[in-house]
């Protein structure tokens, strides 16, 4: 019978049923870091477990790093303590820790990719909502709690139901200036912040067979703002291309081993899905938020919704407060609105390809007087590769200041935060209240280049005019 | 150690109303500074509750809900980040039961393996729970798992979980550890019949 990808694997890593019906799962990849594992740890020492797997376990240490200061001792003595206890416990567990040093260092979500430790078809969890990020290579990858990491190393497996599936397809062409993080802003606007509850999202269509494995990512990893633990591409050659020759991919027969096995874990012609969405490529705009939530997103030439024309209580009480923090204006233009910061970062847009694009644009602008523009590159191999192609210093020119990697501003739990109300214009993933580490901070998300677009006006624009794009 | 069968919670109720609440509102990040979940109580809400203007009081302050056990809320409850730490904080407050309209999935899934009961009722229900705690603040609420319901001020209200989470609650087995445990050996053939698992890894 015909199958999904995600059945697929799935029967593959079932290991029994357990006695409240959930699946015993296991875990083929297991990617850990300090904010979300120690108290793991803790609790196997507690238990008195050893990890089962250590080799399949990796970590990295991403959320709290400085992204300018980088000498220990930190001067944060909390976060010191964070990467300490992340070295102890890798080191007395015996489990791959991509340290400061190691020069492969990153948001744990570019680590995976980078170093071909993400597969198709494999089963992947890591202690963080946005590992659906590796979803794009055509695996099932989970975001778990605390607990679950622990089970994960106790056992390599977790307790979980299945997903349906929603197969979700953009056919058609992407217009000019119009990104990945657009399709998913679009898509997560369309189908609600929990319209993927109970779902994994797999994505295709015209659009995600040209889309590079970068921007494959991109859409993946928002996946859970739109309420689906799980969202992926069925594996092609553009898969294949980006995996061969990275450190932990196979080589040599094993590679065309492996090459066979992932061909046949995509989801077949013909199989069934519980729920199929199309969407037209040439229906999404530039798109930005202006709400306290990633589905409050419209297009840059549309005006701030007004709750006046709210057809339901709900939708009217959402807007209110929206925009009573926001401190924006209903009906007014979103075209203009003056901005403080511009954060071009994050696991959903800290790639090379995003970085380069925006240089493509940037160069000969400069960032407006009075915003503070900060490009923080996913993973220490992006920022060497962007020193390498002069990137970086085009960011430099333009008045960004160019940092260390990190998760930095998306959730500012190292020194870079939003000071007072500041609004930001941020390539990141998330616009809760409070979300870039001040209470009463505002964060606009939208494209990087649109990210680059506001940093030269000093406003929130249209890329596609302030850079000419057509 | 065997788990507490929970089936039923009784206790006074609390209000924090709204849709779409967030794990980073109900936990702020910066209290993820830690490498424990100790503490992580007095973060609950804390930004929410530091904004309420001048005159005003949020729930979690209003010394006529001190000490509720139960937490009321909206739709989609728990949304956005993977943190345990937001039902960590929530149980540490002295939460031992949500009754929401809807849980965002990963929250739904930690809370329930700490054994924080997240059930499901109406909108129409929870405003009329949270009217008649309004009118009586000391009202005693029951969240029955078994019967699956709710009883408060004389009157009752049905209430929705998912089989899964519902069975793992009464039985005492909310917490899989023991269970996978008993799984390792499977576990290991399972892992033997997947080829990237028999590569050494370097």
């Amino acid at each position: 019978m015909a199958q999904t990808l995600f059945q697929k694997v799935w029967q593959a890593h079932s290991v029994r049923t357990l006695a409240n019906g959930q699946t015993q799962l296991l875990v083929g990849t297991h990617l850990i870091h300090e904010v979300t594992s120690p108290q793991a740890f803790g609790m196997l020492r507690d238990l008195g477990l050893k990890v089962a797997m250590p080799h399949r376990t990796f970590a990295t240490v991403d959320h709290i790093v400085p992204t300018d200061q980088r000498t220990e001792p930190f001067g944060d003595p909390l976060a010191d303590a964070m990467i300490k206890e992340l070295r102890r416990n890798c080191a007395a567990h015996g489990i791959t820790y991509f340290d400061l040093a190691s020069g492969r260092q990153g948001i744990v979500h570019m680590v995976g990719p980078e170093q071909g430790i993400t597969q198709p078809g494999t089963t992947i969890a890591c202690g963080d909502s946005h590992t659906s990020t590796h979803g794009a290579f055509g695996a099932i990858a989970l975001g778990i709690g605390t607990s679950q990491v622990r089970d994960v190393l106790a056992t390599q497996t977790i307790a979980l139901a299945p997903l349906k599936v929603r197969r979700i397809n953009v056919e058609g062409r992407l217009r000019p200036g119009v990104y990945a993080k657009d399709v998913i802003l679009h898509l997560i606007r369309t189908l609600g912040v929990n319209g993927g509850t109970g779902f994994a999202y797999e994505y295709g269509g015209e659009v995600f067979d040209r889309f590079s494995m970068e921007e494959r990512m991109t859409v993946c990893n928002m996946s859970i703002e739109g309420g689906a633990r799980v969202g992926y591409v069925n594996p092609d050659e553009t898969t294949f291309a980006y995996l061969k020759g990275r450190p932990y991919s196979p080589t040599g027969a094993a590679w065309d081993a492996a090459v066979q096995r992932w061909k046949a874990t995509a989801s077949d012609a013909g199989c069934s899905y519980d729920d199929l969405v199309t969407i037209q490529a040439g229906d999404i705009p530039p798109t930005v938020t202006w709400g306290i939530n990633p589905g409050q997103g419209i297009a840059i030439t549309e005006n701030i919704p007004d709750p006046a024309k709210a057809t339901a209580a709900d939708e009217k009480s959402a807007i209110e407060e929206a925009l009573a923090y926001m401190k924006l204006k209903a009906g007014a233009p979103i075209k203009g609105t003056r901005i403080d910061v511009a954060f071009l970062g994050s696991c959903t847009n800290a790639r090379l390809s995003d970085f380069k694009e925006v240089a493509r644009h940037l160069k000969g602008h400069r960032v407006a007087a009075g915003v503070k523009a900060i490009a923080v590159p996913g993973s220490q191999i992006v920022g060497r590769l962007c020193a390498e192609l002069g990137i970086d210093q085009v960011f430099r020119d333009a008045g960004f200041e160019w940092r260390e990697a990190g998760c930095s501003m998306c959730l500012a739990m190292n020194p870079d935060k939003l000071v007072g109300d500041q609004l930001c214009a941020s390539s990141s993933n998330r616009n809760f209240k409070g979300r870039q580490g001040s209470p009463t901070g505002r964060t606009l998300l939208m494209s990087p280049l649109m990210v680059a677009a506001a940093a030269v006006r000093g406003s929130v624009a249209d890329a596609r005019e302030v850079f000419g794009v057509s | 150690m065997p788990l507490a069968k929970i089936t039923t919670l009784a206790g006074r109720g609390l209000s924090v109303p709204g849709n779409d609440i967030d794990t980073d509102r109900i936990i702020p990040a910066r209290f993820l500074k830690a490498v424990t979940f100790e503490g992580l109580g007095e973060g609950l809400f804390y930004d929410a509750r530091k904004a309420v203007p001048a005159g005003q009081v949020h729930p979690l302050d209003d010394p006529r809900f001190r000490g509720a056990s139960i937490l009321l809320s909206g739709a989609n409850f728990g949304c956005g980040s993977s943190r345990e730490h937001a039902p960590q904080a929530i149980r540490k407050f002295g939460f031992h039961a949500v009754i929401a309209e809807s849980y965002a999935e990963i929250f739904f899934g930690n809370a329930t393996t700490i054994g924080l009961a997240c059930v499901s009722a109406d909108r129409a229900d929870i405003a009329r729970i949270a009217a008649a705690m309004e009118g009586d603040p000391a009202m005693a609420i029951t969240v029955d798992l078994v019967k699956q319901e709710i009883r408060f001020g004389g009157s009752m209200a049905p209430l929705t979980m998912r089989d899964a989470a519902r069975d793992a609650l009464v039985n005492g087995r909310w917490d899989p550890i023991g269970e996978l445990l008993d799984g390792r050996e499977a576990a290991a053939m399972t892992a033997a019949r997947l080829p990237y698992l028999a590569v050494p890894a370097k």
